[in-house]
């Protein structure tokens, strides 16, 4: 293994560590919005570590920029639909009778 | 030795995956069940990026690119429809 690998293969594991714990938040958490707080580390540090570690392996500078790119598109998509939800999940709560 | 690796970790993305589509499944809310599309569309994206890594094959990237994008309208659409929803209620009360 050469220290392109060695490094990706630890993006990919870190990367994997905060998918299993988004997972494992967003099953045992108690209510939405805490949930939504377990599945933004996945989205954001677990793609984004995963993606960084594709990025080290890549041929040439158009595919790992491409993969950074995808990076970039989840971040933003996930942070406003993040607070889409929660605003949802907190109206809706408002709403419901006590 | 690098696609054993990409393999192995995909595996494991499978398994979130599974986690996923279990709160699809059992809720409670609405909106839980779109966060667990949330994530599932995050760990299908992560899950094109290692099998590209795995079988030597850089499209498979172009596939996570689809993958990311689709994936923010689905909640978009959703929350839309849920505010309509509360909305025509609203009006039904009133």
């Amino acid at each position: 293994m050469n220290w392109a690998e060695i490094l990706a293969t630890s993006l990919f594991a870190a990367g994997c560590f905060f998918f299993v714990g988004g997972a494992a938040g967003l099953l045992r958490f108690p209510d939405v919005l805490t949930r939504l707080h377990a599945l933004t580390k996945a989205d954001n540090l677990g793609l984004g570590l995963i993606a960084l570690g594709a990025a080290t392996l890549a041929d040439n500078a158009w595919g790992g920029l491409k993969v950074l790119l995808i990076w970039l598109v989840v971040m933003l998509t996930s942070a406003t639909c993040g607070y889409l939800l929660a605003d949802q999940a907190h109206t809706s709560d408002l709403e419901k009778p006590k | 030795m690098m696609s054993m690796v990409a393999t192995i970790f995909a595996a494991f993305l499978m398994l979130v995956t599974a986690v996923a589509l279990m709160r699809v499944a059992c809720g409670p809310t609405t909106a839980d069940r779109m966060l667990g599309l949330q994530l599932l569309g995050t760990s299908l994206t992560a899950l094109a990026l290692l099998l590209g890594v795995a079988l030597d094959r850089p499209r498979l990237w172009d596939i996570a690119l689809v993958f990311a994008v689709l994936a923010s309208p689905t909640a978009a659409v959703f929350i839309a429809s849920m505010r309509l929803r509360t909305r025509s209620t609203e009006s039904d009360s009133a």
